[in-house]
Order: structure tokens, then C-alpha cells, then sequence
């Protein structure tokens, strides 16, 4: 058990996707404005890492029976991107108040360098099916935390006045850089809670 | 005689498409796109150049494609298209860093088969090759390859003598300044890349008499401006996209593209015109 709380809570706070791994980073800038918006992306975010998670480990295993690991990032991304348009008609069809609120982020991240990302990493890291799925639900829960606090975030610099060669983008990412920092705090402290 | 002059009319548009990736549309400062990879690998010069030149690799050869095929490829399914022919290329940009630069392999870890989903390559692969023939594609995918690579150097340069004190693994810093560690961590990677793009901002409205601002007052590098070259629009979800400044930018950017090619034809044109004038 331990094991599965020291990844969920390693992937949210330590290696947290978009504040230190640095994925996902379009979606972290772009949609990052409103708070309704933020929590939006980053609930669609979790649910397709979840998905991508739980379809991409068993195909690992296929290609690697099959001595065709080469094919990993074709096959990935592929099928993550069916996977995605699927769930948009899933969702569309069979639960419309869901789809409403979740459908217009989908298709942005379909080419969401983060889902692919975290496919990759459990596949690099040697988890097992469960343990890459708590990986993915604790990717996808650190870029839900990094969504919102940045959300406030943002709220706050946009009243600012900067010099105005920093408005727009580059104030935006010197905020990011101290919410970044505010992460820092957190490494150590998962090893030691959960003793790995 | 003829092939001369078709050449050098060709060189001007050509040189346009080369030289517009490297400064002023640099894919990473001021298009902002890519980011991931140039904050993430941007700790170390080596990584930066790594990075860079696996990427342009993978622009040219996936330009190069995706042009040959625009006409075979249905236009309903291109994405899907592209994003298989740029997969293919960074699987065997994987297997060639793997089999001769395992070190690079090793730093550049999980982000080299990211490159697939980086929005600069799909993004040329959908507004520029698959609306050009195959020898501009190449210049492009060439330009913004190695603007791109330009930018990762610039950055990891920075990141590296601040918070290492050396530049390419040589010590360059006296001994007497400590290393700035936080350059190397995440927050140094965000602060440095923000600084940068507000002096490329900077110098573009000292180059131009007005502080980086387009025509109707707004910031040209304005948080709308995000990835917004991708034909997937990852991320931005402005519902106002059709009024953002990167937008127009894509517009402004086919408009003179098209200028440029109807250019070369016309020339083309008349030298032939004037060929067949003196045969006969």
C-alpha cells in the first residue's frame, strides 16, 4: 500500500508534470486564465491519463511480446489519440451534462504532450499495471493542483503593471517560476513520510 | 541562362523561408511554441544543441513527407496523417541517438520521443508543408530547426554558466562565484526563458520605435499567442481566437508566403516567355 501512496503522492507534489517536469506546459499558460477553465482542463486531463494509463500498459506488453518496441511512440500516440475522440462520443452520447463540461477540453489533448509523457514514463520506470495506474491518477491530479494554484495565480499578475517589454508571456512565466519554487519545498518529503 | 535567373528569383523567396525561422518568427521566443522541451533539457549546452538538432531532423525529413504527400493525403484525416509520419521520423531520431549518443540518449531521457507532440513540428507540418512544394518545405523545416536550436542553445547557455559556472562542461567562472543553483532547478528554467522572451520583445520595439505593441495597442507576445500555430490548438481555449494576435499572425504569415510563391512564378513566367522569344 505504501508503495501506492509514495508514487500518487510523489507524481503530485515532487515530480509534479507541469512545474517540474515541465509537460503540458500549453495547456498550463493557455487555459490557466479562469479558475472554472483550470479545474475543467485538469479533471479532463486526469481522466484521459487515467484511460491512456490503462490501455497503453497492456499494449506495452503486446509490443514487447512481439519484439516491437520500436513501434512504442507510434503506437502511443495513436492510440491515444482514438481513445481521446472515443470518450468525446462516449461522453457525448451517454452523459451529456459530463461531455458539457469536459468535451470542449478534449480535443486539446489529444497532442497534449502530458498524456503522452506519462505514458512513456511508467513504461521507462518498470511499474506495474496498478502502479502505472496511481502514477497516471498522480500526474494527473499534480497538473490539476498546478492548474488552480496558477489559476489564482494569474488572477492576481494580470492586475499588475509590469515594464512593458514583460507583459503578457513573460511575466506570466516569471509568476510560474515562483510558483515552481513553492513545489521545491516538497522534495524529501514523500521519501521520508512513506520510507522509499 | 533561364535556370540562372529562375534560381535567383527562387533564392529570394527561398531565403525568406530559410531566414524567417531563425530571428523573427523563432519558433521558441516568439511564436512560443515548444516550450516543454525548451525549459526542460535547457540545463546543460550539450542537452540544448542535443535537443535542437533531433528536432530539426525530425522538422526536414517530416516537412519534406508531409509536402511530398499533400496532394495524396484527404484533407479529413491530415492530422492523424502527419502526426504518423512525424512519429516515424522521431522513432528513428530514438534509434540513432540511441545507437551513437547513449549519454545524449540518457539526459535527454523521456523527452526526445516527446518530440512528437511538439507543437512546432505538427504546427509547420499543417500551415506551411502541406501548402508548399518539397525544396521550401526543406528550407523551412531547416530555418525553424535551427532557430529552434538557436533559442535552446541561448537558453541552456545562460542556465549553465549561472548555475553551473561552466559553458559546454569547461569551467568558465572564476573560482570565487558561486554557482546559482536554483538556474538548474524548474523555477530558474521559467524565470530565465520569461526574461529572455521580454528582451527579444524588448529589442524588436527598440528595432522598431514602438515598445513591441501591433497595431491596435496589445502586446504582441500576449498569453493568446500560445501554440496557437498548432493546428490542434493545444491548450489556448480562447473562445474570442478569431481576434487574437496569433491568429492574425498565421494569416499575415500565408499572405506573404503566397506573395512570395506568386512572386517566383511570375518571374518564371517571364524568363521562360523571354527563352522561347529568343529560340524562336
Amino acid at each position: 500500500m505504501a508503495q501506492y501512496a509514495s508514487i500518487l503522492f510523489s507524481m503530485i507534489l515532487v515530480n509534479n508534470f507541469v512545474l517540474v517536469k515541465f509537460l503540458g506546459i500549453c495547456p498550463f499558460l493557455g487555459v490557466s486564465k479562469r479558475f472554472s477553465s483550470a479545474i475543467g482542463m485538469g479533471a479532463a486531463v486526469t481522466v484521459v491519463m487515467v484511460l491512456a494509463i490503462a490501455v497503453t500498459w497492456p499494449l506495452q506488453q503486446l509490443l514487447v511480446a512481439w519484439d516491437l518496441e520500436y513501434l512504442q511512440t507510434i503506437a502511443f500516440i495513436l492510440v491515444i489519440a482514438t481513445l481521446v475522440q472515443l470518450l468525446e462520443m462516449v461522453l457525448k452520447r451517454f452523459v451529456p451534462p459530463l461531455h458539457k463540461a469536459l468535451g470542449v477540453f478534449l480535443p486539446l489533448i489529444t497532442t497534449n504532450c502530458a498524456v503522452l509523457g506519462v505514458a512513456t514514463l511508467t513504461v521507462s520506470e518498470g511499474y506495474t499495471y496498478l502502479e502505472s495506474l496511481v502514477a497516471g491518477l498522480g500526474a494527473g491530479l499534480g497538473f490539476l493542483l498546478a492548474m488552480v494554484i496558477f489559476s489564482g495565480v494569474r488572477r492576481r499578475v494580470d492586475e499588475a503593471n509590469p515594464p512593458e517589454a514583460f507583459r503578457g508571456m513573460p511575466i506570466t512565466l516569471i509568476s510560474a517560476a515562483i510558483t515552481a519554487m513553492s513545489l521545491m519545498g516538497f522534495s524529501g518529503v514523500v521519501e521520508h513520510l512513506f520510507g522509499t | 541562362m533561364a535556370n540562372q535567373s529562375t534560381g535567383a528569383a527562387r533564392t529570394i523567396s527561398a531565403g525568406h523561408t530559410f531566414a524567417k525561422g531563425l530571428l523573427a518568427e523563432n519558433p521558441a521566443l516568439r511564436q512560443m511554441l515548444g516550450l516543454c522541451p525548451t525549459l526542460a533539457v535547457t540545463t546543460a549546452v550539450f542537452n540544448g544543441l542535443g535537443m535542437g538538432l533531433a528536432t530539426t531532423f525530425v522538422l526536414v525529413c517530416s516537412e519534406l513527407a508531409v509536402s511530398l504527400l499533400r496532394k495524396v493525403i484527404p484533407s479529413s484525416v491530415r492530422i492523424p496523417a502527419f502526426i504518423t509520419i512525424i512519429a516515424s521520423f522521431v522513432t528513428i531520431t530514438m534509434m540513432l541517438v540511441k545507437a551513437y549518443l547513449p549519454a545524449l540518449d540518457e539526459s535527454l531521457g523521456i523527452y526526445l520521443p516527446l518530440i512528437v507532440v511538439n507543437c512546432i513540428v505538427l504546427g509547420r507540418a499543417e500551415m506551411f508543408a502541406s501548402k508548399h512544394g518539397p525544396a521550401l518545405s526543406v528550407l523551412d523545416g531547416l530555418g525553424m530547426g535551427l532557430g529552434f536550436t538557436g533559442s535552446l542553445i541561448l537558453m541552456s547557455a545562460v542556465r549553465e554558466l549561472l548555475g553551473a559556472g561552466t559553458l559546454c562542461g569547461i569551467q568558465v567562472m572564476p573560482s570565487f562565484v558561486e554557482p546559482m543553483l536554483i538556474m538548474l532547478t524548474p523555477a530558474g528554467g521559467f524565470a530565465v526563458l520569461g526574461v529572455l522572451i521580454a528582451a527579444s520583445v524588448w529589442l524588436e520595439g527598440r528595432g522598431k520605435g514602438g515598445a513591441g505593441e501591433s497595431s491596435d495597442g496589445r502586446p504582441k507576445v500576449s498569453p493568446e499567442s500560445l501554440c496557437a500555430a498548432c493546428p490542434l490548438n493545444c491548450g489556448v481555449n480562447d473562445p474570442n481566437r478569431a481576434t487574437c494576435a496569433s491568429a492574425d499572425l498565421g494569416v499575415r504569415l500565408d499572405t506573404a508566403l503566397q506573395a512570395a510563391d506568386e512572386a517566383v512564378e511570375a518571374t518564371a513566367a517571364e524568363v521562360m516567355a523571354q527563352k522561347e522569344e529568343r529560340d524562336a
